[in-house]
């Protein structure tokens, strides 16, 4: 009896005396994301989640990324399959109206600057002695667009899965510390005065019905790799655009979108493994990350003071920096920063059109590099 | 394929190919609009 009551009490105690200081710290770690989601308002739809399945993975014994353990099973099927990220897309499309980019296309190519980050941050990588594929997943960080990071991640480098995860969605929630300084820095006080007019190009239905069949169909014949990515974003839209398919929308936007969200939190929240995410590499990608979103904003900078130059002071070259996908977090950045040097410019809808132009743009950046690795067969 | 030569490549088409995508969807917008004005009675529609 009294060796039974004995093993029966060690049996409580068995959790504390496997429970190591790796564990420990990624407890901490997971609380410090609860508390930036809960305390702060950082990005708190994925944050908790993540920052929860951080917590519950890290409890010795409980075996949940194990074989048959719950949050492996999410991870599997939803995950390493990709079907998380494509399913929050078409939630993604349902909620983004393009109309600002439809009345103003030109401002598209702002999109395309801002995602010029990933690149050059893959570079730095590859300098920095990670291999190519990891490389790769880090660049995309660079994309500010969570999903897009973590279909990418999970293809091509799913040890980074945390790490990468964890970049993409606390620094889309910094964009509004981190790009101000750079657009102070980048632009003369002139430039930030710039008043953009009002675009009055009102766009027919038909056009909104048909931009999302178009860009699927011209996107995926240009990097068909990236048809996933591209055609769930735009089937949402047409969800939206159509006007006839209401429950759908409201499905995709609310009840799919919420669910994936929380299941994907969870299910990268359990890749943070004390032994897989303590390393020098995660300090590394968190760095790195940090300077991805940070080129972006350089270039799409330097590329609104190009197209500045070319339309002899049109264009406000602040909207530049809303060419990434953070959205509509970006173009708020660029109508504060506008409005702190001239009060009667409002930079907002000429932000949104970048912003949504940025949405674009870091889909079909993700769609050609894997187009591209393909192509070099990797 | 050494690294370098890996990292180039993939940061020079996708940086150009980013841009020409965009611009292709640009014209493609600007057609669209072309073909299918907006009229007063779109709006009554949506």
């Amino acid at each position: 009896m009294e060796t039974a009551l004995a093993a029966g009490l060690q049996a409580l105690l068995v959790g504390f005396t496997h429970l190591e200081l790796g564990q420990v710290v990624m407890i901490l770690i997971g609380s410090l994301l609860l508390y930036l989601g809960i305390g702060k308002g950082f990005e708190p739809l994925l944050l908790l989640p993540i920052g929860f399945g951080a917590i519950l993975v890290n409890i010795p014994l409980a075996g949940l990324m194990e074989e048959e353990g719950a949050l492996r099973f999410f991870y599997d099927t939803g995950v390493l399959t990709e079907i998380f990220p494509l399913l929050i897309f078409i939630g993604i499309g349902a909620m983004t109206d393009f109309q600002p980019l439809l009345e103003n296309p030109k401002i598209i190519l702002l999109g395309a600057a801002g995602q010029f980050g990933i690149f050059l941050t893959l570079l730095l990588a590859l300098a920095l002695g990670f291999d190519k594929l990891e490389a790769v997943a880090i660049g995309i960080i660079g994309a500010c667009d969570g999903p897009t990071s973590i279909y990418v991640t999970s293809k091509y480098a799913p040890h980074l899965l945390g790490a990468v995860s964890v970049a993409a969605y606390s620094y889309m929630a910094l964009v509004p510390l981190i790009q101000p300084p750079i657009m102070r820095l980048l632009t003369t006080e002139r430039e930030k005065k710039i008043v953009m007019g009002t675009v009055k190009q009102p766009v027919s239905k038909t056009t909104k019905i048909l931009f999302p069949i178009v860009v699927t169909v011209a996107a995926s014949l240009v990097a068909p790799l990236g048809t996933p990515l591209i055609g769930m974003l735009m089937l949402g839209n047409l969800l939206k655009e159509s006007g006839v398919v209401e429950r759908l929308k409201q499905a995709s936007e609310n009840e799919i979108t919420n669910i994936v969200t929380l299941l994907l939190g969870l299910s990268i929240g359990a890749t943070m493994e004390a032994e897989k995410f303590l390393r020098v590499e995660t300090l590394m990608i968190l760095a790195l990350g940090l300077i991805a979103i940070a080129l972006d904003t350089v270039v799409g900078l330097l590329f609104g003071k190009l197209m500045c130059l070319l339309t002899r002071g049109k264009i406000n070259p602040l909207i530049g920096a809303a060419g990434i996908s953070a959205f509509p977090m970006a173009a708020r950045v660029a109508q504060v920063e506008g409005q702190k040097y001239n009060k009667k410019n409002y930079l907002l809808m000429h932000a949104m059109s970048a912003n949504a132009a940025g949405q674009i743009g870091s889909i079909i950046a993700a769609a050609i590099m894997l187009s591209v690795l393909d192509g070099l067969g990797i | 394929m050494d690294i370098w030569t890996f990292g180039w490549t993939i940061a020079t088409i996708g940086m150009i190919g980013t841009l020409l995508v965009l611009w292709l969807l640009s014209l493609l917008i600007l057609l669209l609009k072309k073909i299918f004005p907006y009229r007063e009675e779109s709006s009554a529609e949506g």
